[in-house]
């Protein structure tokens, strides 16, 4: 990761080995937020792995702390994904 | 958050389930990851001590990668870069030995060569895995051998013969297509048939054929036939319906936001539940990477 940025307000960070993988689904944990005015990412080139990954807020919050919260985020809801994907195959095995 | 997960059908190497209440991306990221980011064991590099047969040494070792292996990828560790020799912790032997003789019972003029020669087909039964090391002790119940037993690898005729060692490591499917665990991925989204006034009569059959068998149902209401919406996750969405004048206003297509019915077909090296549940913590495991770079390294 490397962070960019001119204040502590709209930041650019760089993620390397990182595809739309990530980035897509970071970047709708992250549109979540309503402090969040501009979050966004793109790939510089497709023949290298790395993504920008753009934030910016509104008023004086650091960016780093929706890009925490959107990562934390997304663990959570994989959680609850594992979690209820489990649940419905024992349900599905027992009921066969 | 109102999600749900359905089981609609498993059989042997296939299932199907839904998801309904989660995102476009979240669902594209599922099934990025099963298609190229989930580990599996395949044949990486193979040792060529003698090969007669007509099949190049590279063509062989080309096939030989894309066979599937049965090896739990959970087991093993990735190869460290530039490691050469391979320990028992990354790495699966196997060999393949095998010479074509001609029958001496076959009978005179047969033209047939499953009678004239014996081992002229080499097939994936014929690998042996080779423990290494300590291998045995580590896995004592494992079976470790290619998925499907009748793959054909090559054709010999006497005289030829194949003796070759292969290792097989541990690799994603972003590295080389042959680590894929997944024949194919894909989800669709449910689609949503809505019909904007009641239809009767040969209206109703021309519509009833107009779509997948099953879909739109006839019943005879009071005499009089009418259509009905009976199951429209079978269709396949081919727009026949505009194509008829009469019915073209009647009937509205759409598709659910956020029902997504995913098929996952495995290859057979790992059960597709499981394949399923190790994608998402693939997931998981990135968000925390991530995360942990956060923390460490100080942000100005």
């Amino acid at each position: 990761i490397q962070a960019d940025g001119t204040d502590g307000n709209c930041v650019t960070f760089v993620l390397h080995d990182e595809d739309h993988t990530l980035g897509n689904s970071l970047r709708y944990m992250v549109m979540k937020n309503p402090d969040v005015e501009f979050c966004g990412y793109c790939i510089t080139h497709p023949s290298e792995s790395k993504i920008n990954f753009r934030i910016q807020t509104r008023g004086a919050l650091p960016a780093v702390e929706p890009f925490r919260k959107g990562l934390n985020d997304l663990m959570g809801v994989c959680q609850h994904v594992l979690n209820t994907f489990e649940r419905s195959m024992k349900e599905y095995r027992a009921q066969r | 958050q109102s999600f749900r997960v359905d089981v609609i059908r498993e059989e042997g190497d296939t299932l199907e389930f839904d998801m309904v209440g989660i995102d476009a991306a979240i669902a594209n990221a599922f099934r990025r990851i099963l298609l190229a980011e989930v580990p599996t064991m395949a044949v990486e590099k193979v040792f060529v001590y003698n090969n007669t047969s007509i099949v190049q040494d590279e063509i062989l070792a080309h096939r030989l990668g894309l066979i599937p292996i049965r090896a739990d990828p959970r087991l093993f560790e990735y190869r460290n870069q530039g490691d050469q020799e391979g320990t028992e912790i990354d790495t699966l032997q196997f060999q393949l030995k095998i010479k074509c003789r001609r029958n001496p019972q076959a009978a005179k003029e047969s033209s047939d060569p499953d009678e004239l020669y014996i081992n002229h087909k080499v097939y994936s039964k014929h690998m042996t895995w080779v423990p290494l090391g300590n291998q045995t002790d580590l896995f004592p119940d494992a079976d470790f051998r290619p998925v499907h037993d009748d793959i054909l690898i090559a054709l010999l005729r006497p005289g030829q013969e194949i003796d070759v060692l292969m290792h097989c490591v541990k690799g994603i499917g972003k590295d080389h297509a042959k680590f894929s665990p997944v024949a194919t991925a894909s989800y669709r989204l449910l689609p949503d048939i809505t019909l904007l006034k009641p239809i009767e009569d040969e209206a109703a059959e021309t519509l009833q054929k107009c779509f997948s068998p099953g879909v739109i149902e006839v019943q005879n209401i009071k005499g009089k036939k009418v259509a009905r919406v009976a199951n429209a996750r079978l269709d396949t969405f081919s727009r026949e319906v505009f194509r008829h004048e009469g019915l073209k206003n009647l009937v509205r297509l759409a598709r659910v936001r956020n029902h997504y019915i995913f098929s996952v077909e495995s290859t057979g090296i790992l059960p597709p539940d499981v394949l399923v549940s190790e994608a998402i913590k693939i997931l998981i495991g990135k968000c925390q990477r991530f995360l942990n770079e956060l923390d460490s390294v100080p942000m100005e």
